[in-house]
This record gives C-alpha cells, structure tokens and sequence, in this order.
C-alpha cells in the first residue's frame, strides 16, 4: 500500500477522533449560587463537583461541557439551612444526589465571549439553560467564567411551604468559574 | 405656672412610647424566632426583627436630635441629688443602648452572612465580612446587650412607678401619651 492511500484515512481519523478534555484544576474553580431570601442576597457554593470540558475557540462546534454537582456539598452559607436543603421536599439529596449540566451548542457572542446551551437536570427534572461565559487564555490555562439565572420551581426546589416566593426567590443565579488546563 | 409640672413635648413622648413598643415588640419576637425550626416564617420573623431594630436606631437618631434642641422639664426640686444623677446615668444607659443594640445586631447579621436590607428595599452597607468566630461573638454581645437592656428598663418602669406611687409626683405623668396640655391646672 502506497503511503498517500492512507492520508484521507488519517484526515478522517483527526476529524472524528474525539478532542481530549482540558484537566480542570478543581481547587481553583468554584460553583458558587446566589439566592434572595427576603430581598436578602445570600450566596452558597457546591464544594464538590466534576467538569469534562473540551474546549477550542476555532472548533467551537466539538466544544462540550459536562458537569456534574454533587448535592449534599452544598454550603448554603448556614448549618440550618444546610440540613434543611438536602431534604425531599428541596434537592431530596438520598434519591437524587447529583445535579448535571451537559452543553448542547456552544456560540461564540462577542470577543473571549460565548453561550453553552444545554440541558440541566435537577432532582430527576431536565430543563434547557443558556449559560453565558468568558474563556481567558493565560499561559496553558484557561478559565471559563459565566451565570446563569435557574427557576428552583421548575426543578421543584424548595416545594409545600417554601414554594412561597415572596420568601424565597424563583430565581437562583448560578455562576461558575472553572480553571482548567488544556491539553493540546 | 409652676416649672415642674411641665409636660414633655408631644414629639418627645410620642417618640418614647413608640421606641417602647418597638423595643419591647422586637425584644419578644426575638426571644421567640431563635428557637423556631428553619421555615419561610422564621426567615420573615428574621427580617421583621432586623427591620423593627433599624426603625428603632433611626426614632432614636431623631428623638436624641429633638432633645438636644427642646429642653426636657427639669426634675420636680424635692428629689433627691443622687436620685438625679441615678436617672442621668439610667438614661444615658437607655439611649446607649437603643443605638449600640441595633449596631450589634447589624453587624452580626453582616457576619453571619446576611445582609440587612432594609423593609425588603433598602440594603445596608456590609461593614464585616462574613466570619462564623465573628458572628458568634456578635451574637453574645447583642444577648449581652439586650439583657442589660432589660435591667436598665426594669430600673426605669421602677423608678416611675416610685416617683407616681410613692413620691406621688409628676414624673411619670409628664411622659403619659394621650393626655391634653394640663395647662390652665396651675
């Protein structure tokens, strides 16, 4: 077999081979909420979490973004509410522990600027969000910085008595800051 | 006409009587709301609480400013010296503490995470970050400050009553809300 048969082969074989995921450096990234109780600003964060991000500003259409939240780190910023939340009537942490984010499409809106449009499920209840971020390039490391504004009753956060807005908002804004290195 | 039958202003005791119910309002529902269990009422209570405080901050802010300018009656000429340097330092305790109570407050709040926004609308600066060592420590002071609280105004209704039951002068009737000018008595 003459060598120049394989190329068409080997450019099939870097078009379809899956791009390798950036390393997320995991203690300089955060998922961080905030929530308003009583008009009253509050922020918590998840401690833990996983993200498989693969991302090229000239290849934006391979790009993905999978996160997964683990619910019981939560830290709503008091114990009361920390016990609180992990119950069914909120996330119902012992029957659905985690929390998924998986990117649909990725745009590109402005400079460094773009928007992940994918599906969030929550407590076994899938939504479509549109997560809006920055990806900074310094050095090899990139970080990907956006928000995103959740309804928690749609994903029946918080439900009976505490399903009153006027308490507790329906809006939940989301941010995320994701340090990662790439692995090109 | 004689100078020590004069009634406070109408604004003075309005003020004071209005401070007194706030005081004593929040006062109870705060003894109340710490011990309920996490639910959208305790975190009404919570704001209710923080909102009466403030109110009392700034009715105090006003009432201080109103007594520097309208010069309260001098006390009746038959009590005793001691009697009225215990009151001046009784009442010097009382506006101390309707001002360093709602302070303390706020900034445990700010501590603890949550800031104050005033009637829902209106947030208040943080002055501390959030620290949890802070925050407990804020906590025992506001209880601190609210107990000596409650002996000083324990003291206060007691010595009233004295002056009214006993010396039978007109202290406590000269900050009596709801009364006309007894003007034409004398």
């Amino acid at each position: 077999m003459r060598l120049h048969a394989l190329f068409p082969l080997l450019a099939m074989m870097a078009i379809s081979a899956p791009a390798p995921a950036d390393t997320v450096d995991y203690a300089k990234s955060e998922i961080t909420f905030v929530s308003k109780q009583m008009n009253v600003p509050v922020q918590g964060r998840f401690k833990k979490f996983t993200a498989q991000i693969v991302f090229d500003p000239r290849k934006l259409a391979s790009a993905k973004a999978e996160i997964a939240v683990d619910l019981a780190s939560i830290d709503t910023g008091s114990t009361e509410a920390d016990d609180e939340v992990g119950k069914k009537g909120w996330f119902n942490t012992s029957a659905f522990p985690t929390a998924t984010f998986s990117s649909k499409a990725v745009t590109q809106t402005g400079p460094d600027r773009y928007e992940a449009r994918g599906r969030l499920s929550i407590k076994g209840i899938g939504q479509d969000v549109i997560a809006s971020f920055s990806a900074r390039r310094t050095g090899d490391a990139v970080t990907y910085e956006g928000a995103f504004t959740l309804k928690r009753l749609q994903f029946k956060i918080g439900e009976g008595i505490w399903s009153d807005t006027d308490t507790v908002a329906d809006e939940v804004q989301v941010k995320f800051r994701i340090l990662a290195t790439g692995n090109k | 006409m004689d100078i020590s039958s004069q009634r406070y202003t109408r604004v003075a005791i309005t003020l004071h009587w209005l401070i007194a119910a706030a005081i004593l309002c929040t006062f109870l529902l705060g003894q109340y709301m710490t011990g309920l269990q996490l639910s959208p009422a305790k975190l009404k209570l919570y704001s209710y609480h923080k909102w009466i405080g403030v109110t009392i901050f700034l009715l105090v802010l006003i009432r201080l400013a109103w007594r520097v300018t309208h010069r309260p009656p001098p006390p009746p000429a038959s009590m005793p010296a001691w009697q009225h340097s215990a009151a001046k330092i009784a009442h010097f305790f009382l506006y101390a503490l309707t001002l360093c109570i709602p302070i303390s407050g706020w900034l445990m709040s700010s501590a603890s995470g949550f800031q104050v926004v005033y009637l829902g609308m209106l947030p208040i600066p943080d002055l501390l970050g959030k620290s949890k060592d802070l925050a407990d420590q804020l906590k025992q002071l506001h209880e601190a400050l609210n107990w000596l609280m409650l002996l000083v105004v324990a003291l206060h209704v007691a010595a009233a009553l004295k002056h009214h039951l006993v010396d039978r002068d007109d202290v406590l009737w000269r900050m009596l809300p709801l009364l006309k000018q007894r003007s034409a008595s004398k």
